[in-house]
C-alpha cells in the first residue's frame, strides 16, 4: 500500500470518532420535550471532507503551488498604504450608516491591539488584564463628565493618564514576576477592577452601567439637534442641514486620527533606545541586565504606555457606544485583543491591523451563519496557526536601515 | 582596580562560593579557571550583584559595589558579556552593538563602532544580519563587541570558548590580547579552556568547588602539577 495513503488514516479516523457524538445526535425541541434526534449522513459528511483536505494537501506536497511573492517591493507597499488612508478618508462618504459604526469599531481594535502591541509585541510581557486599563478608561471618562461635568475634549486625556498611572502603580509589584505568572496576576487584576465596576453601585452604578457619555464636539461645535452650549451647532455654523450620522462620521475621524498617532508613536518609539531596550528585553533578561539596563524601569514604561493607549481607546469606545457597564470589559475581550496581537504577529503594526480588521469583520459578516461563527473563528485560528505559526507578517524589520 | 575580598555566595541553602579574594589591577589579564560547577560563573554573577554576596565585599576602583543593583554597577564601567554570548537573536548586529552602547556616551559611538569594526571584520560585513544567524564564532563576536561598546574600564568574559572550533577560539583569544595591549582595558576572563586562557593571562586563580586552590601568574600555573593533571591531561 501507498505510504502517503496511510498518512491519511489518523485524522480520517478521528474525525470518524469525534463526528459520531458531536454530529451524529443533536436535539430538538417540540411542543412537549426535547428529542434526541441522530444525522449519520452528517458524520459521513465529515469524514468525507476531512478525507479530501487530506488528499489535497499531499497533492499539493508533491506537487506545490507555484510560489509567488508575498512581499511587494517597498514602493508598491507605499502606494498602498496611501491608497488604504485615501479609502478610509473617503469611506464615510461612500457607505452606510451600519458600515460606518463597523469601521468605526475595527478601527477602535486596531488602536487597542497597537496599544497591547507595546506591552507585549515589543516589550514581550504578556499582559492577560489589559481589558482593566480599557476599562479603567471608559470609566474615568464617564464618571467625570457625570460627576464633575467635564466635556469630551477634557476627559480623553485624562482617561489615559489615569490608565497609565493605574498601570504604574499596578506595575510595581506585578511587574516583578515573570512570564506565566505574570499573566496570571494580571489577570487578577482585570477581574478585580470589572468586580469593583460591578458592585461599586454608587460610583458606577453596578451592573446597569453609566449612560449619558460626552459627545464629542468639532472644536467647541456641538453636533445635536439644538446646542447645550452657547456656541451654534455643527450644521449651523456650516449652514448645512442637520444629519444624525455628522457624529457618527466625526467619531470616526476622531478614531481614525488616534490609530494614525498611535501608529506614529509606536514607529518612533521601537527607534529610540527606550523602545530598542523593550525588543532586547523581550528577547533575552539576562543579556539587559549584563548591559546595564534598568529592567524595573524599562517594564514599567512599557506596561504604562501600553495601558495609556487603552485609557485613551476606553475613552472613544464609551462615547462610542454612549454607556459603560462591566459586561464590556470581560476576559473575552482581552483573549480577543490577545489573539490579535499573536495572530498578526508580535511587534508587526500592519500584521497585527490585518488580524484585528479580520477577527472583528469576521463574526459580523458570518452573522448569516448564525450557529456556526465560533466554528468559523476557530478554523480560521486555526489555519492561521498551522500556516503561519510566528503570526500572519512574522519578519522583525530592524529599526536601523542598512545599505 | 577591582578588589574582591571573602566572597561567600548561596543559592538557598547550598554554597556556590567560600571566602573568595581576587583582584585585578588596571591593564592586567586575570583568569579564572575550574570545572564545571566550580562556581565560575556564579562569581561573575556575585560581581554583577546578581546573586548578592551573603558576606565581603566588592570594591571596583576604590567604591564598594558589593550592595548595588546590577544596572548602576554595569554604568560604573563594568561591562559584562555573559556565558552563552546571549546575544538578542531577533535584532541586527548593527541593534545588538546599539544595546551595548545605552550606558555610554553618546558621543563616542561612532568611534567605538569603527573600533569594533577594526577588532571584528566579520561584524562589519555582516551588520544587517541578525543575530540568531549567526554562527556561533561571530555570535561570540558580537557579545564581546557589545561589551566593549559600553566603554568599560574592565571587561568580565564568561566562557568565550564555549562551544567553539579551535581556530576560532584563537582568533577570539588573540583579539582579547589586542584589546588588552592597545586600549589598556583590564579583563577578567572566566574559562575552561585552561591553556588558552593560561598562555594569555598576567595571572590566573584555579576555582575548586566554590574555593580558590591555586594562584599564580599564567605561566606559573600553566606549569603547576596540580593544573596539568585537572585541566591540561592530553590537552594541546
Amino acid at each position: 500500500m501507498n505510504k502517503n495513503f496511510l498518512t491519511f488514516l489518523p485524522p480520517v479516523f478521528l474525525t470518524l470518532l469525534l463526528s459520531l457524538p458531536l454530529l451524529g445526535f443533536f436535539a430538538q425541541e417540540n411542543s412537549k420535550d426535547i428529542l434526541l434526534l441522530q444525522r449519520w449522513d452528517w458524520v459521513l459528511y465529515a469524514t468525507a471532507a476531512v478525507f479530501l483536505a487530506n488528499s489535497v494537501l499531499i497533492v499539493l506536497k508533491k506537487y506545490p503551488l507555484p510560489s509567488f511573492a508575498i512581499s511587494p517591493p517597498a514602493k508598491n507597499l507605499n502606494a498602498l498604504k496611501a491608497l488604504l488612508f485615501l479609502g478610509l478618508l473617503a469611506l464615510p462618504f461612500l457607505s452606510s450608516r451600519s458600515t460606518i459604526d463597523l469601521a468605526t469599531l475595527v478601527l477602535l481594535y486596531i488602536c487597542l491591539a497597537w496599544g497591547l502591541n507595546i506591552t507585549m509585541g515589543l516589550a514581550g510581557l504578556l499582559d492577560l488584564g489589559y481589558v482593566a486599563f480599557y476599562a479603567i478608561g471608559a470609566y474615568t471618562t464617564a464618571i467625570l463628565s457625570h460627576y464633575y461635568g467635564l466635556s469630551f475634549w477634557q476627559c480623553v486625556p485624562l482617561s489615559g493618564l489615569v490608565a497609565a498611572i493605574f498601570a504604574l502603580v499596578i506595575g510595581m509589584p506585578i511587574l516583578r514576576v515573570q512570564g506565566d505568572y505574570l499573566a496570571i496576576v494580571a489577570l487578577g487584576f482585570a477581574e478585580i477592577v470589572r468586580i469593583v465596576a460591578t458592585n461599586w453601585q454608587s460610583l458606577t452604578g453596578g451592573p446597569n452601567g453609566m449612560s449619558g457619555m460626552p459627545r464629542p464636539t468639532f472644536f467647541g461645535l456641538e453636533f445635536g439637534r439644538t446646542s447645550s452650549s452657547g456656541l451654534p451647532t455643527f450644521q449651523d455654523f456650516f449652514h448645512i442641514p442637520f444629519n444624525s450620522e455628522h457624529r457618527l462620521i466625526f467619531l470616526f475621524y476622531c478614531i481614525l486620527g488616534l490609530a494614525i498617532i498611535i501608529y506614529v508613536v509606536s514607529k518612533r518609539l521601537r527607534c529610540l533606545p527606550l523602545g530598542r531596550a523593550w525588543e532586547a528585553m523581550r528577547e533575552d533578561e539576562i543579556a539587559c541586565r549584563a548591559l546595564g539596563i534598568n529592567l524595573p524601569r524599562i517594564k514599567l514604561s512599557a506596561y504604562s504606555i501600553g495601558a495609556g493607549i487603552a485609557g485613551l481607546v476606553g475613552a472613544f469606545f464609551a462615547t462610542k457606544q454612549g454607556f459603560v457597564s462591566p459586561e464590556s470589559f470581560t476576559f473575552n475581550e482581552t483573549a480577543m485583543i490577545v489573539a490579535m496581537v499573536v495572530l498578526g504577529g508580535m511587534g508587526s503594526l500592519w500584521g497585527i491591523c490585518i488580524a484585528a480588521t479580520f477577527l472583528v469583520l469576521l463574526p459580523e459578516l458570518a452573522r448569516g451563519l448564525a450557529d456556526y461563527r465560533m466554528l468559523l473563528f476557530g478554523l480560521a485560528m486555526i489555519l492561521v496557526m498551522r500556516f503561519k505559526p510566528n503570526g500572519l507578517i512574522s519578519v522583525r524589520q530592524p529599526t536601523v536601515k542598512m545599505s | 582596580m577591582l578588589n574582591i575580598s571573602h566572597i561567600s555566595t548561596f543559592y538557598g541553602a547550598i554554597q556556590a562560593l567560600d571566602n573568595i579574594s581576587l583582584n585585578a589591577e588596571k591593564g592586567e589579564i586575570v583568569t579564572l579557571i575550574g570545572a564545571n560547577g566550580a562556581g565560575k560563573t556564579t562569581l561573575l554573577s556575585t560581581l554583577c550583584g546578581n546573586p548578592r554576596a551573603k558576606s565581603g565585599t566588592i570594591t571596583f576602583n576604590g567604591q564598594d559595589i558589593t550592595a548595588l543593583p546590577t544596572n548602576q554597577i554595569v554604568r560604573l564601567g563594568l561591562a559584562h558579556a555573559p556565558e552563552g554570548r546571549r546575544i538578542f537573536p531577533r535584532m541586527t548586529i548593527f541593534e545588538n552593538l546599539q544595546m551595548g552602547a545605552l550606558v555610554a556616551d553618546k558621543k563616542h559611538f561612532a568611534a567605538d563602532l569603527e573600533y569594533v569594526f577594526t577588532l571584528f571584520p566579520r561584524l562589519k560585513e555582516r551588520i544587517a544580519q541578525k543575530g540568531g544567524t549567526l554562527s556561533g564564532g561571530e555570535q561570540q563576536m558580537l557579545a564581546i563587541g557589545r561589551a566593549l561598546m559600553a566603554r568599560p574600564q574592565l571587561l568580565l568574559l564568561d566562557e568565550p570558548s564555549l562551544g567553539l572550533a579551535p581556530l576560532i577560539v584563537k582568533k577570539i583569544f588573540h583579539v582579547l590580547k589586542e584589546i588588552n595591549q592597545q586600549q589598556g582595558m583590564t579583563i577578567l576572563l572566566v574559562e575552561q579552556n585552561a591553556h588558552h586562557a593560561l598562555s594569555l593571562a598576567h595571572r590566573g586563580y584555579v576555582l575548586v568547588n566554590g574555593r580558590i586552590t591555586l594562584t599564580g601568574t599564567g605561566k606559573e600555573l600553566l606549569q603547576s602539577d596540580e593544573v596539568k593533571a585537572a585541566y591540561l591531561e592530553g590537552a594541546a
